[in-house]
């Protein structure tokens, strides 16, 4: 493989003007194309924090982020918001769909927010997109008339409404049975599997971290293992 | 459908209550501004119509006389003199055609008449009544007076010793149509004359003194053959009429009076109005606006969730802020259309209740498309102005911050 898809390198980020607080302390880390990566770590360990930064909501108070091969401290948030928009998807823990919206329009708003007009392109991958999640039938329900799992599927397609090449998910499971979060997990990981979509999911389960093909454990804003799990990826289908 | 139009609208038709009262409330703005707006535009324009339906809009005559000593004191001479005020006479302007043709050519002038107005006294058995005559072409005069139109009783005719009068002086005479007056001028002539016409002017001064008669007529009963004492004007706007007059004095050297320096006292009421209804308005644009203001602004803290999200998917900040400027415009336009609609119905049902004796309104509520298009243009103009705060507010949202703090 030529050069990762993400690389962060000696990224430090202080929050406070007064008292500072180091949330990062220097993370070094990259992920190749088609990873399916674990972030584990305490509560207040850094792991959103690492997370805002790599998706680019959040700049680093040094080190820099490599995202493609473009280094993003050099970019204004116009360039910022521009490659979001392409190249990164976002699974967060509470679904955050717009209520207003069905499942559909919300499944199309990136796209259709990047493009300024909506196209039968759009919506037709953004229904492809739901039939993958198993909504098929759920496609003109406002969102606050779905379940908590269906809620997490149609961010889940949302999230892959651009077709990002990194998919950071902030705890997805976090907040459903565990049916459910089997039913969500492995979406992920088809997901992974079917179109190469690297993912990053952070998560406190140590099931499902024990899922993915890589684990990276956090503690005090460094990273303190980052291992390969060769066992990955077969169960759970 | 553009993505801003497509959030911003689902946003409004989402909130209903918070939409609909916030409509309600720029509704019933706009339709304050278009009801005061026709009530007062018709109300001003009925006044005016009025005073100068029996005045003409530019008076010509000639300058006052003035006293000239013929002996002024100078640096080596004192002395002692008695200047006693000229007395003004009735004298004919100096060469009125000219001064008449060169008036006729100024710019906004449309009509021009000569004539003769004089004192006197209209007898009639025992009656005696002062009158204003005056002498008239009535070729030249009807363009300006439109006394035709204002005739109740007979016709109007200054011909061969026939007369027009007004109808209060009709009646304090004791004559109708046909009816014999005698006629006795300040420069002692006297003549017999017949009531040809009566008009009403809805002027008191005017009904109970005007009485008109032909300009060769005046001329002979106040022996000035050939000439005029007065040229009045009618001018294109009537609120130009100082700057007419000012005009016409330069190239005619005549005095020149406007109807406006005239009835001051009317135009500095009407501009009192406008001025206050201006203010009125002013503050009820003030409170659509805060009002709209505060419903984006609450609405913002609301959706801040919504709006990280939003930017965190790819968003560009020129977007979210369209999204709300686009909320107050709609708003403002959608409360002008239906405050539009409620002010015409209010003025419509106001000159219904309004209405005089004869069961006509009192005067007609102006309601005109330009009146429309205005309020329509201030709503929404005034809507997208008070979005911007909250507008600027939401596209300055931090998204991470949004997303997890809220």
């Amino acid at each position: 493989m030529s050069e990762p898809l993400l690389v962060v390198d000696g990224v430090v980020k202080e929050y406070g003007v007064r008292v500072r607080t180091r949330a990062l302390a220097g993370v070094d880390l990259s992920l190749e194309e088609g990873e399916f990566a674990a972030l584990i770590g305490p509560s207040g360990s850094g792991k959103s924090t690492l997370l805002n930064v790599i998706g680019l909501l959040d700049k680093p108070t040094s080190g820099r982020v490599v995202l493609r091969g473009t280094d993003t401290s050099a970019l204004d948030d116009r360039g910022l918001t521009d490659l979001r928009a392409r190249t990164l998807g976002f699974v967060f823990q509470f679904h955050h769909l717009l209520p207003a919206f069905t499942a559909l329009e919300n499944v199309m708003l990136p796209a259709w927010a990047e493009a300024g007009f909506p196209s039968r392109e759009m919506g037709e991958h953004a229904e492809e997109l739901l039939r993958a999640v198993g909504l098929a039938d759920r496609m003109r329900f406002k969102s606050t008339d779905l379940s908590g799992g269906q809620q997490q599927r149609v961010a889940i397609a949302r999230a892959l409404s651009c077709k990002p090449a990194l998919v950071l998910a902030d705890e997805p499971t976090g907040n459903l049975d565990t049916e459910s979060s089997n039913e969500v997990f492995e979406l992920l990981r088809r997901f992974n599997r079917e179109r190469g979509t690297t993912f990053l999911v952070v998560t406190h389960d140590p099931r499902i971290a024990e899922r993915c093909d890589r684990v990276i454990e956090i503690v005090d804003g460094r990273i303190r293992s980052d291992r390969r799990l060769t066992t990955a990826g077969a169960p759970g289908t | 459908m553009p993505f801003e139009w497509f959030v911003a609208l689902r946003y409004l038709r989402d909130a209903k209550a918070q939409t609909a009262l916030i409509l309600a409330a720029v509704s019933v703005g706009v339709s304050v501004i278009v009801f005061l707006s026709a009530l007062i535009g018709g109300l001003q324009t009925s006044l005016i119509q009025k005073t100068l339906g029996s005045q003409p809009h530019v008076t010509l005559h000639s300058p006052r006389e003035v006293a000239r000593p013929l002996v002024d004191a100078s640096e080596d001479r004192a002395i002692a003199r008695d200047v006693q005020a000229a007395s003004q006479r009735l004298r004919s302007i100096d060469q009125w055609p000219v001064a008449m043709s060169d008036a006729e050519r100024v710019a906004g002038v449309t009509a021009a008449s000569p004539m003769i107005m004089g004192a006197g006294f209209a007898i009639h058995s025992d009656a005696k009544e002062a009158v204003l005559v005056q002498g008239v072409d009535p070729e030249r005069f009807l363009p300006i007076i439109d006394l035709r139109q204002r005739t109740v009783a007979g016709r109007f005719d200054v011909s061969g010793g026939n007369v027009a009068i007004g109808s209060t002086l009709a009646s304090d005479l004791g004559v109708g149509i046909g009816d014999k007056v005698r006629l006795e001028t300040t420069e002692g002539v006297d003549d017999t004359v017949t009531v040809a016409g009566i008009f009403t002017l809805g002027n008191e001064g005017a009904d109970k003194t005007w009485l008109l008669t032909s300009l060769r007529h005046a001329q002979s009963l106040y022996a000035l053959p050939g000439g005029a004492t007065t040229i009045e004007l009618k001018v294109s706007d009537v609120f130009l009429a100082d700057r007419v007059a000012r005009d016409v004095r330069g190239r005619t050297g005549l005095d020149a009076d406007s109807w406006m320096k005239l009835n001051a006292e009317l135009l500095s009421g009407l501009s009192a109005q406008s001025s206050s209804k201006f203010l009125i308005e002013f503050f009820v644009v003030l409170a659509v606006a805060l009002g709209i203001a505060s419903v984006l602004i609450v609405s913002v803290v609301q959706k801040s969730r919504e709006i990280g999200i939003l930017r965190a998917v790819g968003t560009p900040r020129g977007r979210v802020l369209r999204i709300f400027l686009i909320q107050g415009g709609v708003l403002g336009l959608a409360g002008s259309f239906l405050g539009s609609g409620l002010g015409a119905l209010l003025s419509k049902l106001f000159e219904g209740l309004a209405v005089g004796p004869d069961g006509k309104p009192k005067f007609p509520v102006q309601l005109d498309a330009q009146l429309f298009l205005t309020a329509t243009v201030l709503a929404t103009g005034v809507g997208v102005l008070a979005a911007l705060i909250p507008a600027r507010n939401a596209s300055r949202l931090d998204p991470a911050t949004a997303i997890h703090n809220v």
